[in-house]
């Protein structure tokens, strides 16, 4: 194929700027897809992309415009995937920057924009929506030209919901996307940028051909898995899948070989001809690395064995999680998990409860210390109950993230206390325009996994946004903190803590606690402790009355019920420390701790 | 007694069940209508017809009990004609719930012309706010009037009032009150049932969980009545209960002992057992009036419902039941006591049966669960 003819670039948006209606039309106008088999969010295939009108595997399309061919390439809107929108990106010669008309720029689209630029890729900006009476394209396209240096009169003008300036923004991005460059007489260079695993074909892997042609039949190694597999089929998407029988320099498609395992050709995989291999791999791959966790347990302890079968399948098209063993004396036998980040978190429980028919207890999100000992040893501590003791510990690290805030200047005051509050330190201030600021602040890792996202937007009306990165680590006065209930320690709600947090943390716990453990026949205490120090204490009083006011002729029958009931649901209750706790009430606490 | 060991027609008792009411109360989850009152001489109707067929005069009633609903919306004459209808023993125990709103000294004359030897008025409390509070519909003063009435016609000694504690809003000297003039009243009552006020599923209060009874509340209530009923010579036998010697209610003594009864009546209940088995039988009647009128003039007995016990599930209900009474259970049927502290100070030794302290009783249900 000619490479002068080709085209490749990504959507970058924020989410419900329009990428997904955009792309809907591209494939209308383009012909890509017949009216009449058009659905809504056609590229978004799972379940709770479209519920949540988010795109988390990135899908990719071909279609032809005026002679060009063009390739969509889809990336995962959420910041806890920045490092697949970093290969989607090596990817694209382009980006089409999609940016709502009434609200303006987002942090992440920002951040993914200048990512962009620092990749050298050609930028085609739109403001989109401008349909909606709130629009006020003239405003944001000056503030676009201010952050990202495009000229505000190349700035389009488009509403993807009625298909008004589609067309032109097709015509700007054949015009003014650079065509990709690569030589088929190389050898064999292919970017893998996304995977998925299917149940019928194994991994089905999304490849940009950088340098030489990848042909039908061909034996090709995998230079960072250090694998080799044979072709079994490779195509492109239209969006249906239409196997051809090679894809040259600058090509996009799909390849299956036989793989079953997506962390064997994961993003950034650089795949090349075992006969004739290249010299090196591409540039940017790296290991995934989780930087939440948290412990899922069945509700039904029977479980344990389907949960390890759902994450063993889940793994298989998502390498990014990890899982290993974990018992906890309040919630049995589970898993602790890692993740990308909370979103991430939160959509494999989803994908485990509702694709494996599971019911699930997480435990609170934590975040990866370093403990190092006063012998020298570092311990890496996943789990609040690693934590080794405080008379052996010299200090204690933990990650910090760069985060960036896009927001109204109206809520510059309260943005500051919220990260100050949060233990953030200002690395600076910027404004955008007079009414728009950017914020960067350094702040821990754990204090934005608590609830620092929904504290954000609650402050400020949901008009601000954020993106972050990873910004190495720092010693930090933390403490382990133990919830007791009648002097023995509950696992399931240790927390690792900063030392002027743990008070707030404590009481907070103490007092939830006391309202979902029921009364027993003795007073209860439930108290926090840091190293054997009590420093929150609430009591569950003993109950007084238990005790079936009526029992004449038509109560007989109910009265033993009830009681065989009450008999029962002692059997199942948990013991800890002489007290009754029903499995619910551990579920409801961590629930309300979400 | 042990259900082995209890001799084959001992007490037998009759429950009927009055549907009646002119207003419903909001905790009430009983089978009782306000909008049926055109059914009352069917429904009686049917009821002499279910005694007739359902009774053996060779097993005579050794007590009777109208409960309800509202039986005393029943005239003489329709208690007189079931009564009637059932063969009772010479000295039986006949109750008839009263509303003291629905009472008059010649209503309570006339019941006891027909047999009538105990009536039970449903008080519930003296504290004007705390009956307006519970939806009832009478005023203090008609309890005076009401039991002034019963000691004219002849129950000076043989009259129950029946208690509340826990209304939304009654205050600890609210109820101090109530009791103080219920053991004032004249003549004084010879029996008094304390009930917590309970939320049943499906009632208007149940909606309501800001009129919801607090526990602790309950608890202080009744250990204040325990007191003050004992002071005034009234013995706690059974965890609602408190009568003087000898005037503990047979009826309900039946039923605490496994004893057999026969149950007329929509939604009654009823029991009985093989002696040669030791199986138990219970079972109760349709729910609305008008089946049960219609299923009886079918030539039915209006049952709906059965289940059967197997004599180690009547030996549990036992000690369940007998727990709750002033008999308490042999020492073996508790194994945990001296070892169990959570058993401390709920039950002590009389003889060598374990009985309820006042503080065991508001935890009845957890020394219940601890029964062998």
């Amino acid at each position: 194929m000619n490479l002068d003819r080709i085209r490749n670039l990504s959507i970058v948006a924020h989410v419900d700027h329009g990428k997904s209606t955009l792309s809907d039309r591209i494939l209308e106008l383009t012909g890509a897809v017949d009216a009449r088999d058009m659905r809504e969010q056609y590229l978004d295939s799972m379940d709770i992309e479209r519920e949540r009108g988010i795109t988390i595997k990135a899908q990719n399309v071909r279609v032809e415009w005026k002679g060009h061919t063009i390739h969509l390439i889809d990336t995962p809107g959420h910041v806890d995937f920045g490092y697949e929108v970093s290969r989607s990106l090596a990817a694209c010669e382009g980006v089409v920057l999609v940016v709502d008309a009434a609200q303006g720029i987002e942090a992440q689209t920002l951040a993914n924009a200048y990512q962009a630029l620092e990749n050298d890729l050609e930028i085609v900006a739109a403001l989109n929506k401008i349909d909606l009476p709130a629009a006020d394209p003239d405003r944001y396209a000056a503030e676009i030209e201010k952050v990202l240096g495009v000229p505000a009169d190349q700035i389009l003008r488009i509403s993807a919901k009625t298909g008004f300036g589609v067309a032109d923004l097709l015509d700007a991005i054949v015009e003014r996307i650079p065509p990709p460059k690569g030589d088929p007489d190389l050898p064999l260079q292919g970017l893998i940028f996304d995977s998925y695993y299917d149940q019928y074909r194994g991994v089905v892997s999304a490849i940009r051909i950088v340098n030489g042609s990848l042909t039908a039949g061909a034996r090709l190694r995998f230079l960072q898995a250090g694998r080799t597999h044979d072709v079994e089929e490779i195509g492109i998407r239209t969006p249906l899948n239409v196997p051809v029988a090679a894809l040259g320099p600058g090509e996009v498609g799909y390849l299956i070989a036989g793989i079953k395992d997506v962390g064997e050709a994961r993003s950034g995989e650089t795949v090349t001809d075992a006969g004739r291999p290249a010299a090196k791999a591409l540039e940017g791959y790296e290991d995934p690395k989780p930087m939440v966790f948290c412990g899922l347990y069945p509700v039904e302890g029977d479980d344990f064995a389907n949960l390890r079968e759902a994450l063993e399948k889940l793994r298989l098209n998502d390498a990014s999680v990890t899982y290993e063993p974990e018992t906890s004396g309040a919630l049995g036998f589970g898993f602790r998990c890692g993740f990308l980040g909370l979103l991430h978190m939160e959509i494999v429980r989803e994908r485990l409860e509702r694709e494996f028919d599971l019911s699930l207890i997480a435990t609170a999100p934590s975040v990866e210390y370093r403990a190092h000992l006063t012998d020298g040893s570092t311990v890496e501590v996943h789990n609040p109950s690693e934590m080794p003791e405080p008379q052996t510990l010299d200090s204690i690290e933990e990650p910090y993230l760069q985060a960036t805030i896009l927001s109204p200047t109206e809520y510059t005051g309260t943005l500051m206390d919220l990260c100050q509050s949060r233990r953030g330190d200002m690395v600076r201030m910027e404004y955008l325009s007079p009414e728009r600021l950017e914020l960067v602040y350094r702040i821990p890792l754990a204090e934005v996994v608590m609830d620092f996202f929904d504290a954000l937007k609650s402050r400020t009306k949901g008009y601000a946004s954020l993106d972050y990165e990873s910004a190495g680590w720092a010693q930090a006065e933390l403490v382990k903190i133990d919830v007791l209930l009648n002097g023995v320690p509950v696992d399931a709600f240790s927390a690792i803590v900063h030392r002027s947090e743990a008070q707030e943390y404590g009481r907070r716990m103490t007092e939830r606690l006391r309202g979902l453990i029921p009364r027993q026949m003795f007073d209860v205490p439930i108290q926090a402790a840091v190293g054997g120090r009590i420093i929150a204490r609430e009591t569950v009083k003993a109950k007084r009355k238990d005790v079936l006011a009526k029992c004449y002729g038509g109560d007989i029958t109910r009265k033993r019920k009830l009681l065989e009931k009450q008999k029962e649901g002692k059997k199942r209750m948990k013991n800890i420390g002489r007290v009754e706790v029903p499995q619910e009430a551990f579920i409801q606490a961590l629930r309300l701790e979400e | 007694m042990s259900p082995a060991s209890r001799p084959a027609g001992g007490d037998f008792g009759v429950y009927v069940h009055v549907p009646f009411c002119t207003r419903r109360c909001d905790y009430c989850a009983f089978a009782t209508w306000t909008d049926r009152f055109h059914l009352v001489d069917a429904y009686v109707e049917a009821c002499v017809v279910a005694a007739r067929r359902r009774l053996d005069p060779a097993r005579p009633a050794t007590s009777v009990f109208f409960g309800g609903g509202t039986p005393s919306l029943l005239a003489p004459g329709a208690v007189g004609r079931i009564l009637a209808a059932v063969p009772a023993a010479a000295g039986a125990e006949i109750t008839v719930e009263c509303n003291p709103e629905s009472v008059d000294r010649d209503k309570l004359r006339g019941y006891r012309d027909v047999g009538v030897t105990r009536l039970s008025f449903g008080v519930q409390s003296m504290v004007d706010h705390v009956l307006v509070s519970l939806g009832r519909d009478h005023a203090p003063d008609s309890v005076l009037r009401a039991v002034e009435a019963a000691g004219d016609a002849g129950f000076a000694d043989s009259y129950n009032v029946d208690l509340i504690m826990g209304a939304a809003g009654e205050s600890v000297d609210d109820f101090a009150s109530s009791l103080d003039q219920v053991l004032g009243l004249d003549p004084a009552p010879a029996h008094v049932s304390a009930y917590g006020l309970t939320v049943e599923p499906g009632t208007p209060l149940a909606a309501a969980p800001g009129r919801h009874p607090d526990p602790d509340d309950q608890a202080d209530k009744y250990l204040l009545a325990d007191q003050r009923l004992a002071a005034a010579g009234l013995e706690w036998y059974e965890i609602s209960n408190w009568a003087r010697p000898g005037s503990s209610c047979r009826h309900n003594l039946l039923y605490w002992s496994q004893g057999e009864y026969e149950g007329l009546g929509c939604a009654a209940h009823s029991h009985s057992v093989d002696p040669r088995t030791g199986r138990a039988r219970r079972w109760w009647n349709v729910r609305t009036p008008e089946r049960y009128v219609k299923l009886v003039g079918q030539g039915g007995s209006g049952e709906s419902a059965a289940e059967v016990l197997e004599p180690p599930a009547r030996l549990q209900e036992a000690m369940e039941l007998a727990l709750r009474t002033r008999a308490g259970v042999p020492q073996g049927a508790l194994p945990g006591w001296g070892t169990d502290e959570s058993l401390d100070g709920l039950v002590e030794l009389h003889g060598d049966h374990l009985v309820l302290t006042s503080r065991g009783r508001l935890l009845a249900n957890e020394v219940a669960v601890r029964l062998a």
